[in-house]
């Protein structure tokens, strides 16, 4: 158990900055998500704990100990990587086994640590077999065993999901972060699925271009998102965001959106006395806040409807709101009966607004 | 109408393999059946009388037995150890070295070595030899078909090394494997395969060698048994076909029997990765 520190860590390869003056601060036995599209530095990063790639500049702690220099030996942590990694000609037993052995581990110890892990994996039956000869749920319990045997100091996760069908992902994701709970070592887990990163983490990072956007626990970061990358990105279906221009002809401004006008009384002091008349900025709000209301009159925005999904336990609606395609997301098993045009409501309270740069205006 | 012509094409297909594989098993019948029989001539016929006699008369030439068992087997042996560490080395090196253009590398030196041990490259061989103090030595013979043998064997080698996932190699860095401990306890097995593929070929090609050793040796001693088989022709320069048969018979076994040891040990197969 140890925490981990980045300082303005950066790795540049050739002129690409793959990671680009990441910092921030894990605390011990806390389970951390990075979160990204492809691309945005989060597998770079985790390599970089593990070792695998030496920093361009800043610095790198984990427990107490400046590693930014060290090698992947000398830093005591786990990993499990996309393909799991196993060796191909060594048993699953000498698989789980091998950290051990490269630290010198004596035989009997050896076996009897790897029987342990094993048999709280669930995987004590495979321990002959080799690792072509195991379904991918197995070779990935067999990867995770192989990674908590020596108990490192941190785990390392390297999107260890993606390679398993959807029905598997969803029992190996509890089984992971009952495990972490389990055995309270510090996480750091990489992935490109908001829901993976929702349901796993105690705090996610929100990485884009190198750089950590926002960092905060999962909720927070869902309810509050920091640009209008992070309400695109997290979420299922996405934010929906729409243009809005601020008017200043009322005493707070107004925002003139498709089809809506609102007031921005709500973020005067956010927008502050720099705020300008025609000031094009977006709006944001979550599917599940838009409510359906009885007609237009009552209605803060009304669209021609495109889609009905019915997903069972919720509706997915989307409508045609001004060429802008906003959808809404209803908790009910039983789809609305519609004649072509949809009228929703939205308390404001759930609305976030954002600056010309994307940024999130405070309330 | 159908199944007819089904029934002849197969038959036509069947009586042209046959012929084709008469042509490749007549030889090898042959090369079997002559050496036992005491009136051997080029016809293929059952040996007739049985005779053994041709195999004494074999073993009690003491240059051709030294050239079979001990010169041939220390040129072939040297050269397959040689070359089979030094592609594995090259090739890993070659691999996972983070320099541009090694694949161009490793395409030159394919086309490269074969000039190298061809016939236009003997007389800067032989002089390369001739001032290294090489000349008449077994290392001599070893070197240069270790230098003409070693880039296609890279190229060989090069193929296996890529296949293995970088992660691997990652995960036992990450399980604290130091460098070398990673390369021999996972990259080295994986490649195992290809290590067995290209020592055989190198001992094949050095063991039916004639034209390197029969320049650079000089001393009956020396020669390997593809120069020593002459001893068997008359001073005319026909071959005496009983004997030069048991001789050729007793040179394939070795060959034979490497080829059957790696199979059996090791088996000319491949650890493919898991599936990414």
């Amino acid at each position: 158990m140890a925490r981990v520190v980045f300082d303005n860590v950066s790795k540049h390869f050739g002129t690409v900055k793959a990671v680009d003056g990441v910092s921030f601060e894990i605390d011990e036995g806390a389970f951390i998500c990075l979160l990204g599209p492809s691309g945005c530095g989060k597998t770079t990063t985790l390599r970089l704990m593990a070792g695998l790639e030496q920093a361009t500049s800043g610095r790198i702690v984990i427990g107490e100990r400046d590693v930014t220099q060290a090698k992947p030996k000398e830093r005591d942590v786990g990993m499990v990587f996309q393909d799991y990694a196993l060796f191909p000609h060594m048993t699953i037993a000498e698989n789980i086994a091998y950290p051990l052995k490269v630290r010198g581990v004596g035989s009997h110890d050896r076996n009897a640590r790897t029987e342990e892990v094993a048999r709280s994996l669930g995987i004590e039956q495979l321990l002959a077999r080799r690792p072509g000869q195991i379904s991918g749920g197995q070779q990935q319990r067999t990867s995770v065993a192989r990674a908590v045997v020596h108990k490192p100091q941190v785990f390392l996760f390297d999107e260890p999901l993606s390679n398993l069908d959807a029905k598997l992902r969803v029992e190996a994701r509890s089984f992971l972060k009952h495990l972490q709970m389990e055995l309270g070592v510090t996480a750091v887990y990489v992935t490109h699925d908001q829901a993976e990163a929702m349901a796993l983490a105690d705090r996610i990072a929100v990485m884009e271009s190198g750089r950590v956007v926002q960092m905060g626990p999962p909720l927070e970061v869902y309810r509050r998102p920091a640009t209008t990358f992070v309400a695109s990105f997290l979420g299922n279906p996405p934010m929906n965001l729409l243009p809005v221009t601020l008017r200043l002809d009322g005493s707070d401004g107004r925002l003139h959106g498709p089809g809506f006008e609102l007031d921005a009384g709500a973020w005067r002091e956010g927008l502050g006395a720099g705020s300008r008349d025609g000031a094009e900025l977006t709006l944001g709000v979550r599917p599940e806040h838009l409510q359906l209301a009885p007609d237009a009159a009552s209605a803060t925005l009304s669209g021609q409807i495109y889609t009905l999904e019915p997903l069972g336990p919720e509706t997915l609606i989307t409508c045609m709101v001004d060429g802008r395609l906003v959808t809404a997301r209803l908790f009910s098993d039983e789809p609305p009966a519609l004649d072509g045009t949809a009228h929703f409501r939205v308390d404001p309270e759930h609305l976030d607004l954002f600056d010309q740069d994307g940024n999130r205006v405070p309330r | 109408m159908r199944l007819l012509r089904l029934v002849v094409s197969r038959a036509a297909f069947y009586a042209v393999a046959a012929v084709f594989a008469c042509l490749f098993a007549l030889p090898l019948v042959w090369l079997v059946f002559a050496p036992f029989d005491a009136r051997a001539n080029l016809s293929l016929r059952l040996p007739h009388p049985f005779t053994l006699a041709n195999f004494g008369k074999v073993f009690s030439n003491a240059f051709a037995v030294r050239a079979l068992f001990a010169n041939s087997i220390i040129q072939g042996v040297g050269a397959m150890l040689l070359v089979t560490l030094l592609a594995t080395l090259m090739a890993y090196a070659l691999s996972r070295a983070p320099i541009r253009g090694t694949d161009l590398l490793s395409y030159g030196l394919v086309l490269f070595s074969s000039i190298v041990t061809g016939t236009a490259a003997m007389v800067p061989l032989f002089l390369l030899v001739f001032s290294l103090g090489l000349i008449d030595t077994q290392l001599g013979v070893i070197l240069v078909f270790t230098g003409g043998l070693l880039p296609a064997a890279v190229f060989i080698m090069r193929d296996f090394v890529d296949s293995i996932p970088r992660s691997y190699e990652e995960s036992a860095l990450v399980a604290g494997a130091s460098p070398w401990r990673m390369f021999r306890d996972i990259a080295l097995p994986i490649v195992r395969p290809g290590m067995m593929v290209v020592a055989v070929w190198t001992f094949v090609n050095v063991w039916g060698g004639f034209f390197v050793p029969f320049i650079l040796l000089r001393s009956p001693s020396n020669m390997p048994a593809s120069v020593a088989i002459y001893s068997f022709y008359t001073e005319g320069g026909t071959p005496i076909i009983t004997l030069t048969t048991a001789y050729s018979l007793l040179y394939t076994i070795p060959v034979l029997a490497l080829y059957l040891f790696v199979n059996w040990r090791y088996g000319f197969r491949f650890f493919g990765g898991i599936k990414s």
